[in-house]
């Protein structure tokens, strides 16, 4: 019916331990021989856009108003990371916030607040485009009506350079679900795409059982992953559990981005579920940025991958406290 | 305490309440075990079953809606304010099985939980 190629790696997106935030790099159009290639050029040409690379960053649980002892410092973290990706040497085309973007009031005009202060550090971001989708702190007490009104719906898609993207709320219901008509969407907004586009799903919780007992699980999970299932190349984004983790399944890839606030243990190691104690002389401990470059790959692989970290650091200089970006190889 | 009747009695009284949260079922009845839930906690924070053995936990809210769930124990049900809500199970699996809150309720949500602690039969009896 169609060649046989290597669609698994068609669109491949690596991350890496890191901290503030992962960049990826896409080279989709660079399969250019099969379908998958086809594919690429149909998706953009039918968004206007022409296939070509690009790269991204994900961002996640900035958690803006948050104040308490695993991080004294408030939005520093989150405010650093604008400036890295405003510095990085290729700029990327987009960002997306996975989500828990602000923390929680009972007061609505205080989380309104809130929203208002992420979108003032959020617009210093020198990017094309900027996403977002909500996370239960952001959306589970009122089911979404100050996020909505402060950055739109929490679900929806759209087509990036032969990439179909689609932003998934499973936070909005209070219980960690996506919900049977968020699903039927889904499924309707899939159905326009053959089974070789490359799909990134961008939610919050996770969309497998991580760690049920922590609430990193999303109950009708299962049934969002059949929907993705016929999709040969699918890649998932979350963040919630504050910290990096990658599940690799034959046909998806699901990737935690790590926090800007503060970090969660893992949780095969410990049994209770604290934050990671403030270090002050480390105040950005396992925080800090994903940067994935892409590139065509010898055949019979579309593209190969290149990944470094940067890590956040308070280094001394001169007697004034400053920043230090710190290149080392990935450890996924 | 006027005679020796009434003292041993109120002295058996009181060593069966520190000995059970609740009276002792009837074979075949279930032991009913009262859990509180409000922001951010369960209480009690700790619950000792006995593997085989059935029990009905009255759940109740004393603010807002509450989640109540731990998969492995079959328990998944949500606690609204002004209800009462019960589940009953009967626990097959000795084991250590963390009971959370995931009807998200606030800032404190992601650490309301319990421990629901279900040893052998015959093990030490006691509800903390």
């Amino acid at each position: 019916m169609s060649k046989h190629i290597d669609r698994r790696q068609f669109l491949r997106i690596a991350g890496t331990s890191l901290g503030v935030g992962a960049l990826y790099s896409v080279m989709p159009g660079c399969a250019t021989t099969g379908e998958a290639g086809e594919t690429a050029r149909r998706l953009a040409l039918g968004n206007g856009e022409r296939v070509t690379p690009f790269s991204f960053v994900q961002l996640s649980d900035t958690h803006v108003g948050f104040k308490g002892p695993p991080n004294p410092t408030g939005t520093a973290a989150f405010e650093r990371a604008v400036e890295v990706v405003n510095r990085l040497p290729e700029t990327p085309d987009l960002v997306l916030f996975t989500g828990d973007l602000s923390h929680d009031s009972e007061d609505p005009a205080e989380h309104a607040a809130r929203m208002r202060r992420f979108k003032e550090i959020a617009g210093r971001l020198k990017v094309p485009v900027v996403k977002t989708i909500p996370g239960e702190h952001d959306a589970g007490l009122d089911g979404g009506v100050l996020y909505r009104e402060a950055f739109g719906e929490t679900s929806y898609s759209f087509d990036h350079r032969g990439v179909h993207f689609v932003a998934l709320d499973n936070v909005s219901r209070a219980k960690p679900e996506v919900g049977p008509e968020r699903i039927a969407w889904l499924k309707r907004d899939l159905a326009r795409f053959p089974a070789t586009a490359p799909v990134v799903v961008f939610t919050h919780r996770p969309l497998f059982d991580l760690k049920p007992e922590w609430e990193w699980f999303t109950r009708d999970g299962d049934e969002v992953m059949n929907v993705l299932a016929p999709f040969e190349n699918v890649t998932v984004l979350y963040g919630h559990i504050h910290r990096e983790d990658a599940h690799v399944e034959p046909h998806v890839r699901h990737y935690a981005a790590r926090s800007l606030v503060f970090a969660f243990p893992d949780p095969d190691k410990v049994a209770d579920k604290k934050p990671l104690p403030f270090d002050k002389d480390h105040p950005f401990k396992n925080l800090g940025l994903r940067v994935v470059h892409g590139g065509p790959g010898v055949a019979p692989a579309p593209l190969a991958l290149g990944i470094d970290e940067v890590e956040l650091a308070l280094q001394e200089r001169s007697g004034t406290e400053g920043f230090q970006q710190i290149l080392r190889p990935s450890s996924l | 305490m006027s005679t020796p009747f009434q003292k041993w009695s109120c002295i058996a009284f009181a060593a069966a309440a520190l000995l059970g949260g609740a009276p002792r079922a009837r074979a075949g009845e279930a032991r009913v075990i009262d859990i509180a839930a409000k922001r951010f906690e369960f209480s009690p924070r700790e619950l000792v079953l006995k593997r085989g053995e059935k029990v009905t936990l009255r759940l109740r809210s004393g603010d807002v809606t509450h989640g109540f769930y731990q998969k492995a124990l079959g328990i998944d049900t949500t606690i609204e304010p002004g209800k009462t809500t019960e589940v009953t199970l009967t626990p097959e699996k000795a084991g250590r099985y963390l009971t959370i809150c995931d009807h998200f309720c606030g800032s404190g949500h992601g650490g309301m939980s319990m421990t629901i602690l279900v040893e052998e039969p015959g093990a030490k009896e006691a509800s903390r």
